[in-house]
């Protein structure tokens, strides 16, 4: 697989110099495209493996990959003043969206998730993913930064009602990321350290009632079988057990593709999707798992770099949190399926099968590449 | 133009500000990205090799492949325990869409009783998931057809083949062969289970048991390799099982016919032995039972019949039963007499019909004061007295010997001791002496004691067995092997064991063989009455031994007394008596006496003896 990737990167890097006009024009930053590609084609071969060599699901990942792509390019060709004057309305339509899930959802695996237009069914959580960090970016920079207590009454007010609503379906996993959105905008914002401090303090503080009041029975369960998966054995610790055993009998070199028992003989459950990095661990080794890595470090490093040289700060607060909120997911995944923390479904980014968390991923780096694009010009005009 | 200054004032410190949150994101990011990095390479690489084990053991399941026990053949060959493929009908609960239903179906279908039900749900509660659970046994064709048509309304049934004990025989052999049963839980202490992985029928009673080891066979292991379903899906090595070793036993199917038939209603039991291998040709412990019957579970009520009868079908008489050996160790303590100097060949001892110790007033009876009033003739001697039977003198002949030295002479025959026969749970018997008596019952011996033992009654009890065992140390003239059933193991012959040594002069031996022909050919011998038409040789000796005590003065009235309390009947033989071949010990139970022993020993002899055998 490493050859592949090899093989792609040298391609894009010929690609680099001769149409590097073109790309411009079509608002395409090749330091974020590059690696998402990357992960996109590799993950493919991942997938094809993980789900027992299944063209179905290749074939429909493909598409998803496709429309996500389409989805990129889009988001790519808005100016930034433009998402910045959509922010209210898109956030209020997810909000309304949210509410309506609340009243009028369909329901699959006991959680009230999405809604149905008839011909299309979605999540508005995954709206929110995008509307929370834009509408927050909005509200901030409206004023100077830092946000005054008024600004910042008012910005929580913004992260907690959508949170709670999609934590009530429930979505534990998609609620977090959307707050992590939320939060991180008001992070950026340059909230004092002492508020931060603060609110670590009193979130330390409200475990306890938030274990006993907030947590649903199975939530608390996958909070106590991260620290002794071996107490449910052929419950709750299975997936942990599982996903571990399938890590770490990769080794450093892996079983070979489409070769690791562990995925192949369905021990580990949920293999191409939420725990898709256990297959990838298991039949390409740590090498690949190396790879994985400097791969999203350098989406990760491109995405702050561009944060950093942004023109506004509204566009800096909006970066900073899709990039935050990128990292975020990952952090929890990559943690989860490795034991470090609690069960939560968060896919992996651009790897785990699913064509929704996949588009709005690439809403955020297509805002990305059109806030990296965006020329200095824009700075004048303010 | 202030409004402008101040917004790039505003827009430096704000650049400034989200230069710096980029910054600590930056080092955040770095940091746990390093973190989780390790986490990874710390269950990839440093604990590789505890995973790799737990994804072996994952994917890899053991399965057991079980061996065909060994079978049991009889000296021709005849098949006497053998594995018979059996059907049978089992239900997975879990693959079966209304339990209760599919029950109720084949109770109808295969007239099921509530005893089959009980079982079945009593087996469900032992057995690992997803596995079947037997719910009748031993299909016939019309039941296979039947579970057949109706195959679309019976959910998670299934038809088993598997290989079953099977006794042709039946209840010929019934306590020689034992039977195997399901594996109970008492069965296999914890050391045995792996090795019990696979096997559902174990050795319960009999050879079947005490040749557990050899008959059972080596377990084959299959490694298979198993998805998380527990679906298999290839072989990834596997051990043969290897099969049980065939037993040849040294019996002879036809000569145990023999006997059984001439044994007819009759409760005892016969042994008969080959006295140059100390291989037994026979054994009948009557009445019978047929170990068919155990193999895939007795019912209830069919084991409360065996267990409860007065008749005791599961006692194996021959190596459990004890009995008086009455007259029968006679020509033992003569060659002891003999032995010991205590009186010769020549000895004549007055015979008045009774026995009196010098200064004691009771009287000690001959059984021939009943029948003629008086003593056998005015002086008996040893050679008529084992021929007759005479009491009187063997009286005299304990009193001389002593009980010590009587329990010594009986001692080397063998008597009160195990003959270390291949069988489980083999009685002793009793031989007693003044230390025994004083060690068992807490009181000392009595002088009379001395006179009974004597003649075999008192606390003196024998086995069968042992009593055969002892009639072959006779015939042999003092040299008795282990008794054996298995000849050869696989073919592999088993080495006869020396197990008596009994030594006397040559014409001590001839004289007690003298009076032991005596019995079966003298006018007066006491098997007289076996004489008629014999081609052959015959040594023998008869007994009678009484079950219930006789007060002093009152006279044993078999009218009177019921069934169970009649005595029983003994005989002993060998022949031919210059180098014998066979060595037969009977015992007829509440028979009266030996004259209904020695007609069974008589059809065996005739036979074995036959020229055409």
């Amino acid at each position: 697989m490493s050859n592949d990737f090899a093989r792609v990167a040298e391609v894009s890097s010929r690609e680099l110099g001769a149409r590097v006009r073109l790309l411009r024009l079509l608002h395409i930053d090749l330091w974020l495209a590059v690696p998402l590609l990357m992960l996109s084609v590799g993950g493919l071969f991942v997938l094809y493996s993980a789900s027992g060599q299944s063209d179905a699901t290749l074939n429909a990942q493909i598409r998803n990959i496709v429309v996500a792509m389409a989805v990129l390019l889009t988001t790519a060709q808005f100016r930034v003043e433009t998402l910045r004057g959509a922010s209210p309305y898109i956030f209020a339509l997810a909000t309304l969206l949210l509410v309506a899930v609340a009243f009028f959802g369909v329901g699959a695996k006991g959680a009230q998730r999405w809604l149905s237009l008839g011909f299309i069914r979605f999540q508005p959580s995954e709206v929110m993913k995008v509307a929370m960090p834009l509408a927050l970016a909005w509200w901030l920079s409206k004023k100077a930064l830092p946000p005054d207590l008024r600004s910042l009454a008012v910005a929580f007010a913004m992260v907690a009602v959508p949170s709670g609503l999609i934590l009530q379906q429930p979505d534990l996993g998609t609620s977090l990321l959307v707050a992590t959105s939320g939060l991180t905008v008001i992070y950026m914002a340059g909230i004092q350290w002492r508020y931060i401090f603060s609110m670590i303090a009193l979130a330390l503080v409200s475990i306890w009632p938030a274990w006993v009041f907030v947590l649903k029975d199975y939530q608390k369960q996958r909070v106590l079988t991260l620290f002794n998966p071996e107490s449910d054995r052929l419950g709750a610790g299975w997936n942990i057990i599982q996903s571990k055993t399938a890590i770490g009998s990769g080794g450093w070199e892996g079983l070979g593709w489409t070769q690791g028992s562990q995925a192949q003989l369905d021990f580990l459950p949920e293999g191409h999707t939420d725990f898709i990095i256990a297959v990838l661990a298991e039949e390409f080794g740590f090498r690949g798992v190396l790879l994985l890595f400097l791969i999203y470090a350098v989406i990760l490093g491109r995405g702050l770099l561009i944060t950093w040289r942004a023109q506004s700060s509204f566009a800096r607060m909006l970066g900073g949190a899709l990039v935050a909120t990128f990292f975020f997911g990952l952090v929890v995944n990559l943690g989860m399926v490795s034991g470090l923390l609690p069960v939560v479904g968060v896919p992996l980014p651009m790897l785990s099968y699913g064509g929704t968390a996949m588009v709005s991923m690439m809403i955020a780096f297509g805002m990305l590449m059109a806030i990296s694009t965006e020329r200095p010009v824009t700075r004048a005009m303010r | 133009m202030a409004r402008q200054l101040n917004q790039m004032q505003d827009w430096a410190r704000e650049t400034r500000i989200t230069h710096g949150r980029v910054t600590v994101l930056a080092a955040l990011m770095a940091l746990v990205m390093m973190g989780l990095l390790y986490r990874y390479f710390s269950l990839q690489v440093i604990q590789n090799e505890e995973f790799r084990a737990q994804s072996d053991r994952n994917r890899i399941a053991v399965r057991t492949v079980s061996p065909t026990r060994g079978v049991i053949v009889d000296r021709s060959g005849n098949l006497l325990a053998i594995n018979q493929p059996s059907f049978t009908l089992a239900i997975t609960p879990e693959r079966a869409d209304d339990l209760g239903n599919v029950l109720t179906t084949l109770s109808d279908l295969l007239s099921l009783t509530e005893t089959d039900i009980e079982l079945f749900t009593q087996a469900r509660k032992r057995r690992r998931p997803l596995s079947p659970v037997p719910l009748k046994y031993r299909l016939t064709d019309e039941e296979l057809a039947v579970i057949a048509v109706n195959k679309h309304v019976l959910s998670g049934v299934s038809v088993l083949s598997e290989l079953t004990r099977h006794y042709p025989e039946g209840d010929l052999l019934g306590h020689a062969l034992g039977y195997v049963g399901r594996i109970g839980i008492d069965d296999v202490d914890e050391s045995e289970k792996e090795a019990y992985r696979g096997i559902s029928h174990i050795g319960k009673v009999g050879l079947e048991a005490y040749y557990e080891d050899v008959l059972k066979g080596g377990l084959g292991v299959s490694r298979l390799e198993t998805n998380a379903r527990g679906v298999e899906l290839d072989v990834i090595d596997r051990i043969e099982p290897v099969p049980g070793a065939e037993l040849t036993l040294h019996l002879d199917v036809e000569l145990q016919r023999v006997a059984a038939s001439a044994m007819g209603d009759m409760r005892g039991a016969v042994v008969a032995l080959d006295p140059r291998t100390g291989g037994v040709l026979s054994a009948v412990s009557s009445p019978r039972y047929d170990p068919n019957k155990f193999v895939n579970g007795i019912s209830f009520s069919d084991y409360a019949e065996l267990r409860d009868s007065r008749d005791a079908p599961l006692l194996n008489r021959v190596i459990q039963g004890q009995y008086p050996p009455a007259s029968t160790i006679k020509p033992m303590l003569g060659l002891a007499g003999l032995n010991r100097d205590v009186i010769t060949i020549d000895t004549m001892i007055p015979d008045p019909g009774y026995y009196q110790l010098p200064g004691d007033p009771r009287r000690y009876r001959d059984w021939i004061l009943r029948i003629r009033g008086t003593g056998h003739a005015d002086e008996m001697s040893l050679r008529d007295s084992i021929a007759q039977s005479c009491d009187v003198f063997f009286y005299e002949l304990a009193n001389r010997l002593g009980i010590e030295a009587l329990a010594e002479s009986l001692d080397e025959f063998g008597i009160g001791s195990l003959t270390g026969i291949d069988l489980p749970s083999e009685k002793p018997g009793i031989l007693p002496s003044s230390d025994w008596k004083r060690r068992v019952i807490g009181s000392s011996w009595y002088g009379g004691e001395t006179l009974i033992v004597g003649i075999g009654q008192g606390y003196m009890l024998a086995t069968p067995m042992q009593l055969a065992v002892a009639t072959m140390a006779l015939a042999t003239r003092g040299t008795a092997l282990r008794p054996t059933f298995v000849a050869a193991v696989d073919g592999t012959p088993v080495e006869p064991e020396p197990l008596l040594n009994v030594s006397a002069a040559t014409a001590y031996w001839d004289e007690v063989f003298a009076g032991m022909v005596d019995t079966v050919s003298s006018v007066r011998g006491t098997a007289f009455g076996m004489r008629s038409g014999l081609t052959y040789s015959v040594a023998g000796k008869t007994g009678t031994a009484q079950v219930v005590g006789i007060a002093q003065d009152e006279t044993y009235d078999e009218e009177a007394l019921s069934e169970y309390q009649r005595n029983h009947g003994w005989f002993i033989a060998f022949a031919p008596v210059d180098n014998p071949e066979i060595v037969i010990a009977v015992l007829t139970e509440n028979s009266g006496g030996g004259s209904s022993a020695y007609p069974v020993a008589r059809a065996m002899l005739d036979y074995w003896m036959s020229p055409d055998e």
